[in-house]
């Protein structure tokens, strides 16, 4: 297989630092072996497969990275990393990768997992819980795919596997002061 | 036994028979659980896809309550259990983070809350012989498929949980009970977990291929241990059963809801109802042996 990068120094530099930096992870480490995509659930989903990712940070690729596919089909199970001879928390590099591409807008993509995270969040920010019918209701109205699953509502709801009322009870006070001092760090760091 | 019981999010939601049914066993083993006054979520995998401070604080709140009572967390969520265990881990490594964590949560936390997984309890705690003694039916040979998924196994370095490849915790419940657990290649795959709204198709493709595995194995029904697994197995049957015309009828247990069932326990008090799939199957099998 062939792999083809865009060489542009100044922006090759800053993704892969930002890489290492939110990771934790030494890319250099990475020596093509491979057991991260032969574990991969979702490998062959995608167009790039996880050793890819690592190759082409290794070879110092750009932000056109953070369009790949395989970013928001990871389904972070962490088997990359489990099996990985070098220790490598390829998992984290996905999450750095979501994380970068989140911040540089870079995160479009089929199913839309940022919207679903986001609707899941203002949930829990809100009541300290998670709120099933806000969270679902949120996310389908971004999505547009109202009725994705929809045949499922009725059974769910006799079967009370979806919570009606929202959640009481919960230290909301303490939920939203984490919200806000994320959020806080997050702008000193910019 | 006392332990602090973090039931997470799905408990009322989602996963009302997994904390319905962990707390009946409970209660039939003397194992007492106090639940941490106002918990709060633990983020989940939304956390971590978005920020890391977000994705530790949002645990450490909780365990910063339970630190307070004094008490061990017993968590039963896979999810919570491996969010709860990233979090101490993150916190105890890293002096930066816990620093911005301690800030966040309001309070002085340095990781060191001991977080159990349910199911540790049962094995490590209560012990097999134990449960064998307080059993009042068998699974009288139910061939059952034990999933354990990704997140009570993987990060294997944080979470600690039995062996990250081939974990027996819940197979030793199985052949305690009387069932014979399978030997199945599929016991640590990933069934998508929390992408199951927001990437359906993924997570449709990742659940046939587990529950075909185990039909393949001759499994009678899949046991399990996380909400996320659970909902995914078993309501994503429908979808698989749709798309490809496939039907699989696999009823998906949690472990305590065999347990339960075992320990004489009514089908109703363990949620068995709530099932996508009907468990009637594993029920009257049960029925049939008790009165032999």
């Amino acid at each position: 297989m062939t792999i083809t990068i865009k060489k542009s120094s100044k922006e090759i530099e800053g993704l892969i630092r930002r890489v290492e930096e939110i990771s934790g992870v030494d890319l250099n480490l990475c020596y093509q072996c491979k057991k991260c995509t032969s574990g991969c659930p979702v490998a062959k989903l995608t167009k790039s497969p996880p050793s890819e990712i690592m190759r082409r940070l290794h070879l110092g690729a750009g932000d056109e990275l953070l369009g790949s596919d395989i970013i928001w089909a990871c389904v972070s199970c962490e088997t990359c990393s489990a099996r990985c001879p070098m220790g490598i928390e390829v998992a984290a590099v996905m999450d750095a990768l979501r994380i970068l591409a989140l911040e540089k807008k870079a995160a479009k993509q089929e199913g839309n997992v940022p919207l679903f995270n986001r609707a899941f969040l203002s949930t829990v920010k809100l009541f300290g819980r998670t709120y099933d019918i806000a969270m679902i209701a949120a996310y389908k109205i971004g999505t547009l795919k109202l009725m994705n699953d929809t045949e499922k509502f009725p059974t769910m709801l006799k079967k009370r596997k979806i919570a009606l009322l929202p959640p009481t009870g919960a230290d909301r006070k303490t939920t939203r002061r984490i919200f806000k001092k994320a959020k806080q760090n997050k702008a000193d760091k910019e | 036994m006392k332990y602090a019981y973090y039931p997470g999010c799905s408990a009322h939601s989602t996963a009302r028979d997994m904390h319905e049914s962990a707390v009946a066993v409970a209660e039939a083993l003397g194992i007492d659980l106090v639940e941490p006054p106002g918990w709060t979520c633990c983020g989940a995998t939304a956390a971590h896809q978005t920020d890391r401070v977000l994705a530790a604080s949002l645990p450490a709140a909780n365990l910063l309550k339970v630190r307070d009572m004094g008490l061990d967390m017993v968590v039963n969520c896979a999810a919570c259990y491996n969010r709860m265990k990233v979090a101490n881990h993150e916190v105890s490594t890293d002096p930066a983070m816990q620093k911005l964590v301690s800030d966040a949560v309001g309070g002085d936390y340095d990781g060191s809350v001991k977080v159990r997984h349910i199911i540790e309890v049962l094995l490590e705690d209560v012990g097999l012989d134990v449960i064998k003694a307080t059993l009042k039916r068998s699974l009288n040979g139910l061939q059952v498929a034990c999933y354990y998924g990704c997140l009570l196994v993987r990060p294997h370095e944080v979470t600690n949980f039995d062996d990250p490849e081939n974990p027996t915790s819940l197979d030793r419940l199985v052949s305690a009970m009387g069932g014979v657990s399978l030997d199945w290649p599929h016991k640590v795959e990933c069934c998508g977990g929390g992408l199951s709204m927001s990437r359906t198709d993924v997570v449709v493709s990742l659940t046939d291929a587990i529950v075909g595995m185990a039909k393949a194995a001759g499994a009678q029904c899949i046991a399990v241990s996380c909400p996320m697994c659970q909902i995914n197995l078993d309501m994503r049957q429908l979808d698989i059963e749709k798309q490809t015309g496939t039907r699989h009828d696999m009823p998906v247990l949690y472990i305590t809801q065999l347990l339960g069932l075992c320990l004489g326990i009514s089908p109703d008090e363990l949620g068995l109802n709530k099932l996508m799939v009907s468990s009637a199957s594993v029920i009257e099998r049960l029925e049939v042996h008790a009165h032999d």
